[in-house]
């Protein structure tokens, strides 16, 4: 495989290279940060504030409303708006090298 | 009087039949399926046709082991709260494959994660080590899937030894297995994951209908600082004595997370308690879960049977629309098994006396047959119907695990290691034969696991894939700086360490074991001693994670640093297939030999 790449291909280009995996892992980071929070910050929760995670929501403890029920679509919105834009960011990088 | 049939002694008819129909259904449907598409390349070709919808569910058909479907509950049951973490984080660690491995690993076009290592670092030899790893976690995923089939049958045929279930289950599909019965087809796959969402939902809502619904079976168990249940309403039988008490089981930091530290309190003296377990409790309590979180969401994300499906996604987008419908299809699935657990601690309280495969594991096949009473043949076809959920969870893992395994034993090691030269003739022999010996293996494994809980060995499959192959993928996709030196020291030393300490786990807990296995395994006693000393090291051992997840990255790092001259040279080229969208037609064949590769 040639390692020279003709100067005028962009694909093949550092700076592509570099922009390309610096937007899509600032996404990820991003939505992985929200997901962290969240999941880290429960147990935190759950240590200083007992009581406050006690409370009875509707017989559930809010404790156990979050974690057993909750959760799931947190996530899921989590991964639907990554997706949506990834592939806008997936989109974008395709136009930007055709042009 | 005893006569050979004995064992048939209180068998329901009902729960009999639906389970033998799943199980001869799933066989009949893999072979019908395996003599159509003929060699594993027609699978993965035909499979790239695949939708996003059938692929969603047959990633998460084989995704829901004996762990989900029975585990689960059992585990809420015994432990409460802090059980709730394995199924919330089962679900949800499909964010982090979503979110960082999913979409490169398919648009670099590797099957299995030993082809993955291959093609990323140029190095056969690298391909060896990385497949050592498939068989590691391969066998701590498939014990409990015996425990599971060994339980279950233990279950239908009262009379019957939970071994002889293991060794029958185990026969038959490792058989299957080995005649080429069972080939991860998409189809098969797909329908075992509508079997376990409507064998587990249908009867939680009849049982909800006729008991109380969650949040009230909940109300019932009284939480701290309550003076009484806010719902009284709801019918419950006495607690026995082995059962944890309501205030432990309904909060945080339970049972389950405060075990070392209470066995630690208990070899004080009487005095010294109170003041041991004010200070350590809840600190230890936080990192073990923590520790359990870390494990359950990494490991989802190097589960080596689960990356292989994503190859039958046509490109990098349909991989993440995939990887989400998953999430979706497993997280609905998921609510559903910890209300067992609920309802069973509220009206089936006697599990938690019985031991082994009498235990709270087999809390989703009895307590449907509560409704007998009420409403006589309905309990036993609610309870059939259970059963045949489980029967399609563990056959289902227990197969694609098999598959996993073999294809690894029979290509890798037979095929490039001992006997390069070798004929087709020959492999598919190499096949058969590494079939009939993994499933042997698992079998003698799974006769043992009797005293350990399903979901919290399935757990430690998902720590030592937390400590070898997601710090792998994870740090091979995102740092063009790695090296094969680097990555194959921290995966070895992050996944070994992680191995070693489960192993070390459980060979303490099944010297405590009151049974055979205590007996067996009551060398390791002194372990236990050890422990009650050291509460942190049990944690750390039995949760090993926390430390090894970063000892594994870290190594990956520092190695990799000292290596730097290694990197490969056309790593900017690699990065670019890994990252650039598919339509700028990068795509290069890295990774010789699909066809063989592909695990037959």
């Amino acid at each position: 495989m040639s390692s020279t790449p003709p100067p005028q291909d962009t694909v093949h280009s550092e700076d592509f290279l570099r922009l390309l995996m610096r937007r899509q892992l600032k996404l990820s980071v991003a939505c992985a940060a929200a997901f962290l929070v969240v999941l880290f910050g429960l147990p935190i929760a759950n240590y200083v504030a007992p009581q406050l995670m006690a409370t009875r929501v509707a017989g559930f403890t809010l404790s156990w409303l979050i974690l057993g029920v909750l959760f799931f679509p947190a996530v899921w919105v989590i991964s639907w708006f990554f997706i949506r834009r990834s592939i806008a960011l997936e989109q974008d990088e395709v136009k930007s090298v055709k042009r | 009087m005893t006569t050979p049939l004995a064992f048939l002694n209180g068998v329901d008819p009902w729960i009999f039949a639906f389970s033998f129909v799943t199980m001869a259904a799933t066989l009949g449907m893999g072979f019908w399926s395996a003599r159509r598409s003929k060699t594993a390349s027609d699978f993965f070709v035909a499979g790239r046709s695949v939708s996003v919808g059938w692929n969603a569910s047959a990633i998460s058909g084989e995704y829901l082991s004996a762990a989900s479907f029975m585990g689960v509950a059992g585990m809420v049951m015994s432990s409460g709260y802090d059980a709730l973490w394995y199924p919330v984080c089962y679900a949800c660690g499909y964010l982090f494959l979503l979110l960082f491995i999913a979409g490169p690993l398919r648009r670099f076009g590797a099957y299995t994660i030993p082809d993955f290592a291959e093609g990323r670092f140029d190095s056969p030899l690298f391909r060896k080590i990385a497949v050592c790893f498939v068989l590691f976690i391969g066998f701590f995923y498939t014990m409990p899937q015996m425990k599971g089939a060994g339980t279950t049958l233990a279950y239908i045929f009262p009379g019957l030894p939970y071994w002889v279930g293991v060794v029958l289950i185990g026969a038959v599909i490792t058989l299957n297995v080995a005649l080429g019965g069972m080939k991860g087809i998409t189809l098969v796959q797909a329908v075992q994951y509508w079997i376990k969402a409507f064998a587990i939902s249908v009867p939680v809502f009849v049982l909800m209908a006729v008991f109380g619904f969650y949040n009230g079976q909940i109300g019932a168990n009284v939480a701290p600082g309550e003076a009484a249940a806010p719902s009284a309403a709801v019918a419950r039988q006495p607690l026995v004595a082995k059962a944890p008490q309501d205030t432990a089981w309904i909060a945080p930091f339970g049972p389950l997370t405060t075990k070392a530290v209470n066995a630690a309190a208990a070899a004080l003296p009487a005095e010294e308690r109170a003041a041991f377990l004010a200070e350590h409790q809840k600190p230890y309590s936080l990192l073990y879960t923590y520790s359990l979180i870390i494990a359950l969401v990494c490991g989802t994300a190097g589960l080596p049977h689960i990356l292989v499906r994503f190859y039958t996604n046509p490109n990098g987008v349909a991989a993440k629309r995939t990887t989400m419908w998953v999430m979706i299809l497993i997280g609905i699935f998921y609510v559903f098994p910890p209300i067992f657990g609920v309802i069973g601690r509220n009206l089936l309280p006697e599990l938690y006396s019985g031991v082994g495969a009498k235990g709270t594991d087999k809390v989703v096949l009895e307590l449907p047959t509560l409704l007998a009473g009420k409403f006589g043949v309905l309990g036993s076809i609610l309870s059939g119907i259970t059963c045949a959920g489980a029967f399609a969870a563990f056959m289902s893992t227990f197969s694609g695990l098999l598959v996993s395994m073999t294809g690894a034993l029979a290509h890798d090691v037979y095929g490039r290691m001992l006997r390069p030269q070798s004929n087709q003739a020959e492999r598919l022999f190499a096949f058969k034969v590494a079939a009939v010996l993994i499933g042997g293996v698992a079998v003698g494994l799974g006769c043992f696991v009797e005293p350990l809980e399903i979901n919290f060995m399935v757990g430690q499959a998902f720590a030592i894939a937390a400590a070898s192959y997601f710090p792998l993928l994870f740090m091979s996709v995102w740092w063009r700086g790695m090296t094969m030196k680097g990555a194959a020291t921290g995966m070895l030393t992050g996944g070994l360490c992680a191995l070693g300490a489960a192993t070390l786990t459980n060979l303490g807990t099944l010297a405590l074991d009151k049974g055979p296995m205590g007996k067996i395994f009551a060398g390791f006693a002194p372990l236990n001693a050890f422990w009650a000393h050291h509460p942190l090291l049990r944690i750390l051992c039995e949760q090993p994670a926390i430390w090894s997840v970063p000892l594994a990255i870290g190594l990956m790092v520092i190695v990799s640093k000292a290596t730097a001259a290694h990197v490969p040279g056309d790593i900017r080229m690699k990065m670019l297939v890994l990252h650039a969208p598919e339509d700028l037609g990068l795509k290069r064949e890295y990774i010789q030999e699909h066809q063989a590769g592909a695990g037959h």
